[in-house]
């Protein structure tokens, strides 16, 4: 797993006639069905359907009848007490976890353009291969399992880095990275997939504060350009300034509207919630059963 | 000197066909160690190469000494481990290694039971242990085939199990497989412990995979570096272990793995990351 300098690279090219029709049999073969693709930016952004959505593990579902609407283009949070199920909502949205009763529908965004954030423990930090690499494999739909990173990648993901902060760690192994630099390459690698769904689980947790706000950044530039963008956040305050629309779960959908009206007092009541405390210093949401 | 290092394999043939055998098990075995250990699947190496065990007694019984039953008995036993483990391990909810450990020790006993119905002690020994001096021409063959196809097939999926290896949601979160790659990956093991089984017989197989892959990671963090370190350390193994042995008088196989152990133990006191390379690299803090 090494991208090349343009020598070997082109090298490659020239020889790539041949195997070309070899390699789309592999693909055909190993790749899951996937066609090597450009990645595009302008078409509409993608909205996703739920329509009682049970997901956990058998017998204790995590989450139960979830039904609602993202639409195209909306940034929505999704907030909840700790074991509410917002990583399996997000885990069921990002297709990597099957429902056990109830559909997804996805309109207007393949996997391949549906960028996911989950919680970074589950990644190896320890494997060698450096920054530049490892946010080159945003694009992996376009090289695929047996094509070579372009050269033409190069530029852009260089861009990517710059706009995470990280210009100067392009040959850094990642192993080599700090928590919060790690995470900037993360988003880095969302940026070089052009993802038109974006779905972040928990992404500034364990950062620090210059970190977090340089991504929120980031973030607000995918709503800008018209991007569907949902995040599972604890950050109260970060989904009051931030984010437009909030999703209350608690096992169920509590609220599920405008953010100030899914925060205000009267719909925790009505939802049979007698307050939700809201701590500033911790930044924590607690939800007291009445 | 040069009795003592050329004469052996200069004089006697079968030395020769074992040094051979030996030096295309260390070739396959290189690239499938090394990824085996990036992935953490030393655990998972050992349930295949004793799930090995049972398919192959199945041949003893069905054919005797035959290259082609030993190994197609192998192959298939292996495979249907594999399937079961990793259907056990998602059944297990508790993500727990547990159901490997069963699978292991039933597959060792199945084994064995199946062995002892007509065989004698000295076949389960051959069994157990192998012999890499027995090996004949049609052994080296197939070690030459499962060589071959290890090699092309590793050169051809490389890039997405590595990358399914430090970040298996990435793949399959853009829809594109990994799965595939994975069961790829399991049956290219389970072909290197067969080719092994052979020479070392099924508790030892494991140990010309994963010893000089083990001995390589304290060299180098790079992965194709390890994998060329890694084949250079299993040749070494050999040639010491089957000059040993020769010399020695002693049992073949367990030579070769002790030398792969003696290489480790050497790359632990003088490489540069060898008393870091066995624990987690620490992860910087913030």
């Amino acid at each position: 797993m090494t991208m090349r300098g343009p020598h070997f690279t082109q090298a490659l090219r020239f020889g790539a006639g041949a195997a070309g029709s070899v390699n789309r049999m592999l693909r055909r073969v190993f790749d899951g069905g996937m066609r090597p693709q450009p990645a595009t930016d302008g078409s509409a952004a993608p909205s996703l359907t739920l329509d009682g959505v049970s997901a956990g593990y058998a017998g204790q579902p995590a989450i139960e009848q979830v039904s609602g609407h993202f639409a195209p283009g909306t940034l929505t949070a999704i907030i909840g007490p700790n074991g509410a199920g917002k990583s399996t909502l997000l885990n069921v949205l990002a297709g990597l976890m099957h429902p056990q009763s109830g559909s997804v529908r996805i309109e207007g965004a393949e996997p391949a353009s549906i960028g996911t954030l989950p919680q970074a423990t589950a990644i190896e930090r320890a494997y060698p291969i450096s920054a530049l690499e490892f946010a080159a494999l945003g694009r992996w739909r376009e090289f695929g399992a047996f094509g070579t990173p372009p050269y033409e990648l190069l530029p852009e993901v260089m861009a990517a880095l710059q706009t995470v902060g990280l210009p100067d760690k392009a040959t850094v192994p990642i192993s080599d990275l700090s928590v919060g630099q790690f995470r900037r390459l993360l988003f880095a690698r969302l940026i070089v997939q052009r993802a038109r769904l974006v779905l972040l689980d928990e992404p500034f947790a364990a950062v620090d504060a210059q970190t977090t706000e340089d991504l929120l950044a980031v973030l607000r530039g995918w709503h800008e350009a018209g991007r569907t963008v949902i995040a599972v956040l604890h950050d109260i305050g970060q989904v009051r300034d931030m984010f437009p629309l909030a999703l209350l779960l608690n096992r169920r959908v509590i609220a599920w509207d405008a953010t100030a009206t899914v925060l205000a007092p009267d719909t925790l009541a009505a939802a049979g919630m007698a307050s939700a405390r809201y701590d500033p210093r911790a930044g924590q949401l607690r939800l007291v059963p009445g | 000197m040069r009795a003592l290092l050329l004469e052996p394999f200069w004089t006697y043939g079968f030395m020769r066909t074992a040094l051979v055998a030996c030096l295309g098990l260390a070739l396959a075995n290189a690239p499938i160690g090394v990824l085996l250990l990036q992935r953490r699947m030393s655990l998972t190496a050992d349930v295949l190469s004793h799930a090995v065990m049972p398919g192959a007694a199945l041949g003893f019984l069905v054919a005797g000494y035959s290259v082609l039953a030993l190994s197609l008995g192998g192959i298939l036993a292996g495979v249907l481990v594999a399937l079961l483990a990793s259907a056990a391990m998602r059944f297990d909810t508790e993500r727990s290694e547990a159901p490997l450990a069963v699978l292991y020790l039933m597959s060792l006993a199945a084994g064995v039971l199946l062995v002892s119905l007509r065989g004698s002690n000295i076949d389960l020994m051959h069994v157990l242990f192998g012999t890499v001096l027995a090996i004949d021409t049609r052994a080296l063959v197939f070690i030459a085939l499962v060589a071959t196809v290890t090699l092309l097939s590793l050169a051809a999926i490389w890039r997405p199990l590595a990358v399914e290896g430090f970040d298996p949601l990435f793949l399959r979160a853009i829809g594109a497989g990994g799965t595939v790659f994975r069961g790829v990956f399991l049956l290219l093991v389970v072909l290197c412990l067969v080719a092994g089984f052979q020479a070392f017989g099924t508790l030892l197989a494991v140990g010309p995979v994963l010893l000089p892959a083990i001995a390589a990671r304290c060299w180098t963090r790079t992965l194709h570096i390890q994998v060329v370190l890694a084949g250079l350390f299993g040749v070494l193994a050999s040639v010491a272990g089957l000059l040993a042995s020769f010399h020695l008088n002693l049992p073949s196989g367990p030579a070769i793995v002790l030398a792969g152990g003696a290489l480790y133990g050497f790359s632990l006191m003088a490489a540069p990351l060898g008393r870091h390379a066995s624990i987690p690299i620490l992860q910087p803090a913030e």
